[in-house]
């Protein structure tokens, strides 16, 4: 066969796309359900010249990657709930300094160790709020192995593009999966790599916040000298207290993010052209709900679904247009109550309903298929 | 969705049951260009508990990736059989070892009981592969495969130097599905 097909999982396809992304760097600290992409790519980096490192926590792997783009890398970590919520201080650091990295958060069942083996949906306000402070973050959620191949190497992309981190937001069952995945060539994909200031060294600043424009995170080693804190900085990168270098500050860290959203933004529509009934689910869920609704379409109910890919930003324009047309929309996922929030701030004049199983087992077709014919009949 | 097949392996931590699910997707994904998902589920614990990896092949796309009706199960546990066979359909063949599983109290679906881990004992000289064995009879009752298939699979997944005795494995459990669905 000439294509390179392999049956993989969802964890070895992110490591796989963060080889074809030209990733340089993986530091981080095994766990469940996330260890297989460190334990590959612990095989893979070092054969092909790059860095893996295993750090002694999940917030020292946090340091090490951003250390390790400040110095020019493409830097990547994986993580569960538990480290996700170490990593927290450092992610901040990552926005505040806009040092671009990739962190997998592959979701488990929690709170605190919760269910490492089985999974949840629990971390997607956490990939918007985890840490403190106003601030954007991008956040990618695939729903095949395929998808996490080639997010991963999206979320590269976007990282270096907007100088951010981007988190890719699988779960347990996407992460442990196998399924049949095309290897792309490099040569097939679009791969951004870090650039150079296109000026000198002296009259470098590594930040700009009236622009518009994303100034290159200048490689440290390169001859441009540069200050990073984490406190509110002016251009220089020097903190600084001024009222609008503060505001400036803020809202550039906001609009980078929101202002290029067309870019940012990836999401599939199913069936929504004739749909009565809107499902809203993302990862592995979605799947579910595919399924769901052939079943119920089987019965005839119309039913459609949208898929957001990127999750953060949220697709606000979307589902307020789609809010227009659809007047039942029925948020699907495996947390109390996420992204539903999202979706009834957007959605005007529709309503929404939710179901919400957090049992361990993921939400099959037939829970959600009932919970389609009960809105239907509302 | 017509013509998607569920195949459930389950038993405890350490037998080899996800990698015998993983051999199957394998065969069927790549050697026989179907399309094929496999999952697995297990607890905290490194070794024992209740442990199921699952296949579902299909010509169709694959939505839902887990079992909900399983039409094959191997079980290699009295517990996991307990626990697991509930979702077997009724039209479901399950089949176990006799000497593992010995209380068919909540059997559903056609029971296959077969001598692997005897076969394995006396002919292998160890129980190491009774999970290739299980597979090999999987294949031969349900035909999902082509015996070349599954032993492409298999040897892609096999550490160097028990390629003899893993296709050894694989062959007794052909060799046990032709007697029992003989008699």
């Amino acid at each position: 066969m000439s294509k390179n097909i392999k049956l993989m999982q969802g964890n070895e396809a992110v490591a796989e796309g963060a080889v074809i992304a030209g990733c340089d760097f993986f530091a981080g600290y095994p766990i469940t359900p996330s260890s297989e992409v460190a334990e590959i790519l612990s095989s893979k980096l070092p054969k092909i010249g790059k860095v893996f490192l295993q750090m002694e926590d999940e917030i020292a792997a946090m340091g090490a990657i951003l250390g390790a783009a400040l110095g020019g890398a493409k830097t990547i970590t994986a993580t569960s709930g538990p480290g996700m919520s170490l990593k927290q201080e450092n992610i901040g650091y990552a926005s505040m300094c806009e040092i671009p990295c990739v962190i997998v958060n592959v979701m488990r069942g929690g709170p605190s160790t919760g269910l490492p083996t089985l999974p949840a949906q629990g971390d997607v306000m956490q990939a918007k709020w985890g840490t403190h402070g106003d601030h954007a973050v991008i956040a990618i959620t695939p729903s095949s192995v395929n998808e996490s191949l080639y997010e991963t190497i999206r979320a590269f992309n976007l990282a270096i593009k907007y100088r951010t981190p981007v988190v890719i937001l699988t779960d347990e069952i996407i992460g442990h999966m196998r399924e049949k995945v095309v290897i792309p060539d490099k040569s097939e994909v679009e791969v951004i790599d870090v650039k150079l200031p296109d000026v000198p060294p002296e009259k470098y600043n590594p930040y700009n916040y009236t622009s518009g424009k994303v100034t290159p995170l200048a490689p440290m080693g390169e001859g441009y000298r540069y200050h990073v804190t984490g406190l509110i900085h002016g251009e220089t990168g020097f903190p600084s207290q001024k009222t609008d270098i503060i505001q400036n500050a803020q809202n550039w860290l906001i609009d980078k993010i929101y202002k290029n959203i067309k870019d940012i933004e990836k999401f599939e529509e199913f069936q929504t052209d004739d749909a009565d009934i809107l499902i809203v689910a993302y990862g592995s869920t979605s799947r579910s709900a595919r399924q769901a609704i052939s079943m119920a379409r089987a019965a005839g109910i119309k039913v459609g679904m949208f898929r957001p890919i990127t999750i953060w930003p949220f697709p606000d324009e979307q589902i307020s247009n789609l809010s227009k047309k659809i007047k039942k929309i029925l948020v699907v996922e495996m947390n109390m109550g996420q992204v539903i929030l999202e979706v009834q701030r957007t959605a005007c004049g529709s309503k929404v309903y939710g179901l919400h199983i957090v049992n361990g087992e993921p939400i099959t077709p037939d829970n959600i298929l009932a919970k389609i014919k009960e809105v239907s009949e509302n | 969705m017509s013509d998607r097949i569920e195949f459930r392996f389950s038993g405890s931590g350490g037998q080899g049951l996800i990698l015998a699910g993983i051999i199957l997707a394998d065969a069927a994904a790549i050697y026989e260009n179907k399309n094929a998902v496999q999952t697995q589920s297990y607890g905290p614990e490194a070794r024992g508990g209740s442990s199921k990896s699952e296949v579902i092949i299909s010509n169709d796309p694959i939505e839902y990736p887990k079992a909900t009706k399983v039409n094959y199960m191997v079980s290699l546990t009295q517990e996991a059989f307990n626990k697991y066979i509930n979702d077997v359909k009724d039209d479901g063949i399950v089949i176990v070892d006799k000497e593992l599983v010995t209380d068919f109290s909540k059997a559903k679906g056609k029971l296959y009981v077969l001598d692997m881990v005897k076969s394995a004992r006396e002919e292998l000289g160890k129980l190491l592969g009774l999970n290739i064995i299980s597979l090999g009879v999987l294949v031969e009752i349900s035909g999902i495969v082509s015996h070349d298939s599954i032993e492409k699979a298999l040897m892609k997944r096999v550490p160097k130097g028990f390629e003899d005795y893993n296709k050894k494995a694989l062959e007794i459990g052909f060799r046990l599905a032709k007697e029992v669905k003989k008699g």
